[in-house]
């Protein structure tokens, strides 16, 4: 079973293709340009390096949400015209279920941290079995205070990852009352890798999606659906 | 690839409000012109609201192209290349049909060409008119662009005038609003207008002294809106019929008032409308008498064709590639593409 995954929701571009047990390639960017324009040409390199046959794929897995919104339309667009030129299903991997999944048998909670503006953050709560993959608490977008009110509740050591680690460094210091911390460099980003080990799950369990029902999860309206709804209903 | 000598185009168009896909084959043969419109969520907001267009052109994009293949009775088998707009318009909702025609030309490896919003407009004038060629005048008015511009050849273009503040289409918008029409401004206020007197009101003609053949319409709305405060004020009744006519007058005479000279100066012999506004039919008239009255061959395509589709993008695409215009995978949206640049 081969999967082709792509993760374009925060600042990392990456694509990955994984064979079953073994990740064939992966190409991870971390810089300033557009995902628009490096997306495609990193799959491109990656493909001719591993000598990829794209119609012995089985499945386009896509970090499907939440991130920024741009950079999430760029991986469903692209994986959605992969999928129909292909004619392969689609399998949506939740975001930050993915960015836990790089800490796949850490024996500490695993809190994903994506900045998500306004003081909130995209975020869950994962733990680890031996490799079995928990999630105690869905991917959601919360205030920072309230997910470390949670993890104190909790009372378990916990390690803290992605991009709103450095966002939010100083406020976890402060406030956080249990055993922290922080990933690494090599795996505290968003990795197609990752998508695409929880996708192969995701397909072994029938998770899949035609390719033109897919839509990014935002976990977020619009500006202008939030401040219609606020005016319509009056502040909560 | 086919192998007879048929050029087919499976074209994608998401710069604004509108999700297309259409199949064109040799530039002017429309095979399926397949439109979602999302005017109705709009509405609600008195105008497009750029985050919410890029969310459903996302959902859409995927349906669009298949029913376009499906009317065309086609496959990507068939398509030998696919032409994609790439601005100018809304980078989040151009992003959404860039980042999917490249897959797909990556895919498959159908070459790709990113194509002009503007030159989609003009060029559905080709799929109306089969028998239009360069070089001719052209006047393209819609929601985003005021542009008279003149068609050299294909692909080649020379801008003789623009607006230097809002579109012809956006100040039909803001005045829409300003009487309680609603959105979108120009299909309603040229209903209205049908029942109003379009010499009640003098509105100001306003000519950008530059010698060339710029517009500016944002004096024109503010002298409307000027108007509406002093009515009220004054406790004088507002006829939404008279101030829709006569404001609708104002811009068409601006319009006309180019279009003469251009004309007169240039000597060309053929002219042709393009963009959302272009389908108004007052303004339609008027530019056809102001054509017949010089002997000039007036060109305009139906209403659909006005309109954002992609089938225009097909017609562009198709004159770029015989050219050999090819985009690479790292083409990007870019909001305020110049006509005529690449």
């Amino acid at each position: 079973m081969k999967i082709l995954a792509i993760d374009s929701s925060g600042l990392v571009a990456s694509v990955a293709v994984i064979s079953d047990d073994n990740l064939l390639g992966e190409f991870t960017m971390n810089y300033k340009k557009t995902h628009s324009q490096t997306l495609l040409p990193m799959l491109d390199d990656m493909a001719k390096m591993i000598d990829l046959d794209l119609s012995t794929l089985d499945a386009i897995a896509v970090a499907g949400g939440p991130g920024s919104f741009t950079g999430l339309r760029i991986g469903s667009a692209t994986a959605k015209g992969l999928a129909l030129a292909l004619d392969k299903p689609l399998i949506s991997v939740p975001t930050v279920d993915a960015l836990a999944y790089n800490l796949c048998g850490h024996r500490d909670l695993v809190c994903p941290l994506m900045d998500a503006r306004r003081n909130q953050t995209y975020t869950g709560l994962y733990c680890f079995v031996g490799n079995q993959f928990q999630i105690i608490k869905e991917q959601c977008a919360v205030d920072i205070g309230a997910i470390l009110a949670e993890i104190n509740t909790i009372g378990r050591s916990v390690v803290f990852l992605g991009d709103g680690v450095p966002v939010f460094k100083d406020y976890i210091k402060e406030n956080i009352k249990v055993d922290y911390t922080f990933a690494p460099a090599h795996m505290n980003k968003q990795r197609a890798g990752a998508v695409a080990a929880l996708a192969s799950e995701y397909y072994a369990e029938g998770k899949l999606q035609d390719a033109k029902d897919h839509k990014p999860e935002y976990l977020r309206l619009s500006q202008a659906e939030r401040e219609r709804l606020e005016k319509e209903n009056g502040p909560d | 690839m086919n192998s007879n000598k048929e050029v087919r185009i499976l074209a994608i168009e998401s710069s604004c409000d509108e999700t297309a896909a259409a199949v064109v084959v040799n530039g002017r043969d429309v095979r399926s012109n397949i439109i979602a419109s999302q005017i109705d969520l709009h509405t609600l907001y008195g105008g497009v609201v750029p985050e919410i267009a890029s969310r459903k052109h996302i959902e859409k994009i995927n349906q669009v192209i298949l029913e376009a293949l499906k009317e065309a009775d086609m496959t990507l088998d068939d398509i030998d290349a696919i032409g994609v707009t790439y601005g100018p318009g809304l980078v989040g909702a151009l992003l959404v049909g860039v980042a999917e025609a490249k897959a797909i030309s990556y895919a498959r490896n159908i070459p790709l060409i990113g194509v002009h919003h503007i030159e989609g407009h003009i060029s559905a004038n080709y799929i109306e008119n089969k028998e239009l060629e360069p070089p001719f005048l052209c006047l393209i008015v819609s929601g985003g662009h005021t542009h008279l511009v003149k068609v050299v050849d294909y692909g080649k273009y020379e801008i003789l005038g623009r607006t230097m503040d809002d579109a012809a289409g956006e100040a039909f918008d803001k005045v829409a609003r300003a009487i309680g029409l609603g959105y979108p401004g120009g299909p309603k206020i040229e209903k209205v207008s049908h029942e109003g007197n379009p010499k009640a009101i003098d509105f100001p003609r306003a000519r950008v002294a530059d010698g060339a053949y710029n517009f500016s319409f944002s004096g024109m709305k503010s002298a409307v809106l000027n108007y509406l405060n002093g009515c009220q004020m004054k406790g004088i009744e507002i006829v939404q019929a008279d101030v829709a006519a006569s404001f609708q007058q104002a811009v068409i005479d601006v319009l006309i008032g180019n279009i003469e000279r251009a004309l007169e100066e240039t000597g060309m012999e053929k002219f042709a409308i393009a963009g959302g506004v272009a389908s108004n039919g007052t303004l339609r008239n008027a530019v056809q008498e102001a054509c017949e009255k010089r002997g000039v061959k007036f060109y305009r395509p139906s209403p659909i064709l006005c309109t954002d589709n992609a089938a225009m993008i097909g017609a562009a695409a198709y004159y770029d590639y015989m050219a050999g215009v090819r985009s690479g995978l790292d083409l990007n949206a870019v909001p305020n593409l110049k006509l005529g640049e690449r």
